[in-house]
């Protein structure tokens, strides 16, 4: 009983001990600030490959893919179709996508993935991550969402970006009619009627296409990423950061790729339909959906059957599966049935592995490193004990004189450890989870007081900062913080508890 | 062991078969502190012996070593050479533990400088000794009668309307009080007091004297004090002087 008192009271009239909290109540806040912002980005980041990715994939070894995606879809139905929910047939290549700025071709390396969207939609939710179907943010000013998040993934324009088009197909018939009339006179004029210009300019770029059949859209379809449609420029004067679109819906771009078979270089001009963001930036600035149909006949990935149907080719299957538990179970009974000379079957957790591995790695070092801080505030805790042993001895000699023992000496001080653990380890996960929920707040608040952006949108694709609490993690923090400062007070409680009675109250 | 064999070959002891075995006696006691080199001697071998529910009182010059023979029976030191015993039972060379538990159950110990808890209010204080001898559950569900106890004792050493205050905030007579109260709130068979009566003027000592002795009188309460007073000595059934480390005189009050 006395332990208890004393403790209580040795909590209430020493500050210093207090202070020494202060340091583990610091550590704990900053080990569940950093997890949480840590787990928040890591579960944002592994939602959004797994939402591109889908859960499942099969892909073939080969380029140029395997013959008959619905048979194979089928068998997919057939071993495995309690387990899924969802699957459908892709053809991955890489590619360069050129656009034209300025009158010149900008090429850039990119992922095409050439998709069917009806049974894409089914695997991933891509509706979540194209532009069109959301509203965003111009200029400052919120532009509602061009589309309904009931209309079906498709090929199709938006009404506004169609009318764009038809203006920008009308000013070129223009100009070029009028460069036309120009020409003609300074033909009559000169009586030249050699040009090399005018043959060129039948198929330069997007100007010449449209011209042939006004705002009617290519055969090519393309989603674009938006870190490639888009270029972030911060003004170095007034440190303004502004966004170029470089691509917008109902632009023409061209796609260079490869055939199937010998590689020889193909290409086609697609108009882009939709900008997407995912918040990788990894998929934002490399990745271009395309239509499937268009992608097999540039690659000649279509074989022509006696009969005079057609059987066409995919490179990969992605599955999207009811339950994610399952993927053990559906990846061996797919293993299985698809010779692994021919096909590769993965989850996407496999395929991102290293990135993920990495991703843990990294948190786990810091982690550490974190608690080293709260190891530093238990030799805080260790040297105060000391002083407070010293300055108690007296009062230790007293109570051995009126019959405590040892160990019940040495109770208070660990007791007395312990409280002032969970005394610290307490605020500081209060002090950690009110931060987090408030983090964009506070966010907000440093950015106004330094006139900086701390987590400026663009660089991280995200407009709030992600925020996941663990509180399994919490638990083992505070946990361990408390650890530290009990075990802190080891030495000084065992000290106290082995100074002789007379000794002790010989101290005046 | 061989208490017996040792008590055979000692003058005191034989001599106390034939008496009533002491309550609690020092047996040729020799205590020297040690100063580096150097050893200090302070008691050189001290025998005393004191009966059941007698009242003794010991007297010594300043430095005599009163102080060091009464933490040497109350087992807050032990003795170089010789012996404490209890009821004939040797003491001093018990395990912790035991010597733990007599010294919370059996002796009640007045500390010259008090020595009081200053965290503790006055009440906190006096029942120190109870929280140390019971379990926190025993503690709790008996802890009124024991609070009704302390407050009962604080009010015989006249500190009733004090029982909220810290040990900063009382005089010196006043701490001496509330360490009487301690010393006397665990009903302890035998009580050490050192200087008693050092802070109080006459009124007051005469007042903690007479309790002293209405305990002693009515429950048998076997006292140890030291005190400079003579006229406060002269309370006592029995009075020693400790004088270069040995008990000089022999004077029977009354
Ligand atoms: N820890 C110690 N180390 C060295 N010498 C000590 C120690 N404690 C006591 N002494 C010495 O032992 C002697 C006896 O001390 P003690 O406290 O027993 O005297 P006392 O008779 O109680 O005196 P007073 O009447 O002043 O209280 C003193 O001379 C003192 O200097
Ligand atoms: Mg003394």
């Amino acid at each position: 009983m006395y332990k208890m008192l004393l403790c209580q009271r040795y909590l209430r009239t020493r500050y210093i001990a207090l202070a020494s909290i202060i340091s583990v109540t610091l550590g704990v806040a900053t080990m569940i600030v950093v997890n949480s912002v840590m787990a928040g980005f890591g579960s944002e980041m592994r939602a959004r490959i797994q939402g591109i990715l889908s859960d499942i994939i099969v892909e073939t070894r080969s380029m140029n893919g395997e013959f008959d995606p619905e048979g194979h879809m089928q068998r997919i139905r057939e071993l495995v179709g309690k387990y899924i929910s969802g699957v459908t047939a892709t053809v991955e290549v890489h590619a360069i996508l050129s656009y034209k700025s300025l009158g010149d071709y900008v090429p850039h390396p990119v992922n095409l993935v050439a998709i069917v969207p009806e049974s894409k939609a089914e695997v991933g939710p891509l509706i979540d991550y194209l532009q069109s179907y959301h509203s965003q943010i111009e200029n400052g000013r919120e532009v509602p969402a061009e589309r309904s998040r009931t209309e079906p993934l498709g090929w199709e324009l938006t009404p506004a970006a169609m009318a764009r088009r038809q203006e920008k197909a009308e000013y070129y018939r223009q100009t070029e009619k009028l460069r036309h009339q120009m020409r003609a006179q300074r033909e009559k004029e000169e009586g030249n009627s050699s040009d090399p210009f005018a043959e060129t300019s039948g198929e330069d770029g997007a100007a010449a296409e449209s011209d042939e059949a006004p705002g009617q859209l290519q055969k090519g379809r393309l989603y674009v990423g938006v870190g490639l449609a888009t270029y972030l420029s911060v003004d170095p004067e007034t440190k303004e950061s502004k966004t170029y679109n470089m691509i917008r819906p109902g632009d023409d771009v061209r796609i260079t790729t490869y055939s199937a078979g010998t590689p020889a270089p193909k290409y086609f001009v697609a108009t882009v339909v939709d900008t997407f963001k995912t918040g990788m930036s990894e998929y934002d600035s490399n990745l271009v959906y395309c239509n499937l149909e268009q992608l097999q006949e540039v690659r000649g990935m279509i074989r022509h059957n006696e009969d005079g149907t057609e059987t066409r080719a995919f490179t990969s299957l992605q599955i999207k599966l009811k339950d994610y538990k399952d993927a053990p179970k559906v990846i061996e009974i797919l293993r299985a049935n698809f010779s692994a000379e021919n096909f590769n079957v993965n989850t996407w957790e496999q395929r991102q592995g290293p990135l993920l591995a990495a991703v843990d790695v990294e948190s786990s070092i810091l982690n550490i490193l974190l608690f080293l801080i709260i190891t530093v505030a238990g030799f805080g805790i260790l040297a105060i004990f000391f002083m407070i042993v010293v300055e108690k001895t007296r009062d230790i000699g007293i109570l051995k004189a009126l019959g405590a023992s040892s160990s019940g000496v040495m109770s208070i001080f660990l007791t007395y450890g312990l409280l002032l653990g969970m005394v610290g380890a307490g605020a500081g996960v209060g002090v950690g989870l009110l931060f987090v929920y408030y983090i964009n707040q506070i966010e907000k608040f440093i950015t106004f007081a330094t006139g900086r952006e701390v987590f400026p949108e663009k660089i991280y694709y995200f407009k709030d900062i992600p925020t996941h609490v663990d509180p399994f993690t919490v638990c083992w923090v505070a946990f361990g913080a408390v650890m530290i400062a009990v075990l802190a007070s080891v030495l000084p409680a065992r000290r106290a508890a082995h100074l002789r009675p007379v000794q002790a109250l010989r101290y005046e | 062991m061989s208490t017996t064999i040792m008590t055979s070959d000692n003058p005191l002891l034989r001599e106390s078969i034939a008496m009533p075995v002491p309550h609690v006696a020092a047996l040729a006691v020799q205590k020297a502190y040690r100063k580096g080199e150097h050893s200090v001697p302070v008691l050189h071998g001290v025998d005393i012996s004191v009966r059941k529910a007698e009242f003794l009182s010991i007297i010594g010059q300043s430095g005599s070593g009163k102080s060091t023979l009464m933490h040497l029976i109350g087992l807050l030191d032990t003795p170089d050479v010789g012996e404490v015993q209890l009821e004939g039972q040797r003491i001093d060379d018990l395990p912790v533990r035991t010597r733990d538990e007599l010294r919370n159950r059996v002796f009640g110990f007045v500390f010259q400088f008090y020595h009081l808890l200053p965290e503790l209010s006055l009440m906190e204080n006096v029942l120190t000794p109870l929280m140390i001898r019971h379990s926190i559950w025993n503690y709790w569900t008996r802890r009124r009668e024991f609070q009704d106890r302390a407050k009962a004792m604080i009010d015989r050493v006249g500190l009733g309307h004090r029982l909220t205050h810290k040990p900063s905030e009382l005089s010196g007579g006043e701490m001496q009080r509330a360490a009487i109260a301690r010393a006397l709130v665990a009903q302890p068979e035998i009580l050490l007091a050192d200087e008693p009566t050092g802070n109080l003027d006459a009124k007051t000592g005469r007042e903690i004297i007479d309790l002293m002795a209405r305990l002693n009188e009515r429950e048998q309460l076997t006292i140890i004090m030291v005190t400079h007073d003579k006229s406060i000595a002269a309370e006592a059934h029995r009075t020693v002087r400790l004088c270069e480390g040995r008990i000089e005189t022999l004077t029977d009050a009354a």
